[in-house]
């Protein structure tokens, strides 16, 4: 079970077209848009909204997403209209950025505060150095053969494989370093082909971190 | 003396009667900073308002409130739906199961309607929305509700008074929320359409407690 996604936006074509993207990534989560008017004009609709939250709430809560103001305003009023408004939030965040990081979040499993918190972290600028160095942290040296690196499907791929994991997890390109459970700051690293990465890992689990992360790579994320 | 909800009714149909009658102003004003859809929407809003309350007889002001609340959630769309929505939600809850709207009530109505229009869209007076419509809408009934023998139509007229300089007021600001502000500079010299309708939804409900 995964926290829910839905895309509030003026237009239907977005809306479908974000949920797409978003899936590519998080083939597990419900990702419902909710975009346009009933006639297919510009606009949001309060009744679409409040279905596609009920339709993207499997039982662990969902996390709204919106482009513009009334957007806004329509899935806030969607989300104190449910039977249990704690169960649902209005996440403030681009919607590209954040839908994206939102949807890789629930795929990972985390709670309806953790998606909406992913969520808004995508606004932000990506945190390099996340991960200062420390003696026993495990380190391994990769090289991406895959066609297009980490661009957003296997970036998501990697960040959804340690999202379960107890572990701080890095990846370093040249000198900029990326938190490895963003996947916009993996994105952001800009890593292609026969680039060598740098992974390093802490933690209870950072032996089974660093071994999902080289299996991926060197499965050349199912490329 | 109070007003029940066959008097709330006839304030909204009133309501909705002004609005009909301004749909074009609205849209004029609409069109010089927005998208031009807010006598539009309004309009519709409020059309399917007049028939929700034909077809449910609503017994206390809260459920006649509440019905046009949610009917213009649904209804009328861009910003001015959850807005407007929630006014009238707000006010709706504060009514309660009461009979009857007094005095006191009525400002009372009138400030939670504010609060809410303010959660929603975290507007202050001086960004050229409702707010600066409503926020001297509600002082002045205040003011007019502490005098002697103030009866609901000198409350709402008060009210409806600030509402109409208020709205005025927001033709020489620089709007900092909603589509108008996108604009900046360049919408200063247009009223507000959020702000007039306010005035022109508080007049109809003055003209109907007379």
């Amino acid at each position: 079970m995964t926290v829910g996604l839905v895309l509030v936006s003026h237009s239907a074509k977005l809306a479908e077209g974000l949920a797409e993207l978003a899936a590519q990534m998080a083939p597990d989560v419900a990702i419902v848009p909710a975009g346009g008017l009933e006639d297919g004009s510009i606009g949001t609709d309060y009744d679409e909204v409040v279905a596609a939250a009920q339709r993207a709430d499997s039982g662990d809560g969902v996390v709204l997403l919106y482009d513009l103001g009334s957007a806004q305003m329509t899935a806030e009023l969607a989300v104190e209209s449910m039977p249990n408004p704690s169960t649902a939030l209005v996440a403030d965040a681009p919607l590209v950025e954040g839908a994206v990081a939102a949807a890789v979040a629930a795929q990972g499993g985390v709670s309806v505060s953790d998606v909406a918190g992913a969520a808004a972290a995508a606004g932000a600028p990506p945190d390099f150095d996340e991960l200062p160095e420390a003696d026993g942290d495990l380190v391994v040296e990769l090289r991406l053969r895959n066609d297009v690196g980490l661009h957003a499907r296997p970036a998501a791929l990697l960040a959804r494989s340690i999202a379960d994991l107890d572990a701080e997890v890095s990846v370093r390109l040249g000198d900029q370093e990326a938190d490895a459970h963003s996947v916009l700051a993996l994105m952001s690293l800009g890593a292609r082909q026969d680039d060598r990465i740098v992974v390093r890992a802490r933690g209870a689990q950072a032996a089974d971190a660093v071994a999902k992360v080289k299996s991926l790579v060197e499965g050349n994320f199912g490329e | 003396m109070g007003c029940g909800a066959e008097g709330v009714t006839k304030a909204v149909l009133a309501a909705a009667g002004v609005v009909a009658e301004h749909r074009t102003e609205l849209i004029e004003l609409d069109r010089a900073i927005g998208d031009a859809d807010h006598g539009e929407n309004m309009n519709r809003g409020f059309t399917v308002v007049v028939a929700a309350l034909a077809d449910a007889a609503p017994a206390t002001p809260g459920e006649v409130l509440k019905i046009a609340a949610k009917t213009l959630i649904s209804k009328v769309g861009g910003a001015a739906g959850p807005l407007y929505g929630t006014a009238f939600l707000r006010a709706a809850t504060k009514a309660a199961d009461q009979s009857e709207v007094d005095v006191q009530g009525a400002v009372e109505l009138l400030r939670a309607a504010l609060e809410g229009v303010q959660a929603r869209g975290k507007a202050e007076v001086g960004d050229a929305t409702i707010v600066d419509a409503l926020t001297p809408a509600v002082a002045a009934a205040e003011a007019a509700a502490a005098q002697e023998g103030a009866d609901l139509a000198a409350v709402l007229t008060a009210a409806a008074d600030a509402a109409d300089r208020g709205a005025e007021s927001t033709v020489d600001l620089v709007p900092r929320k909603g589509r108008a502000s996108y604009l900046g500079e360049r919408a200063v010299g247009h009223m507000d359409p959020g702000a007039r309708s306010t005035a022109l939804i508080l007049r109809a409900f003055a003209e109907a407690a007379r």
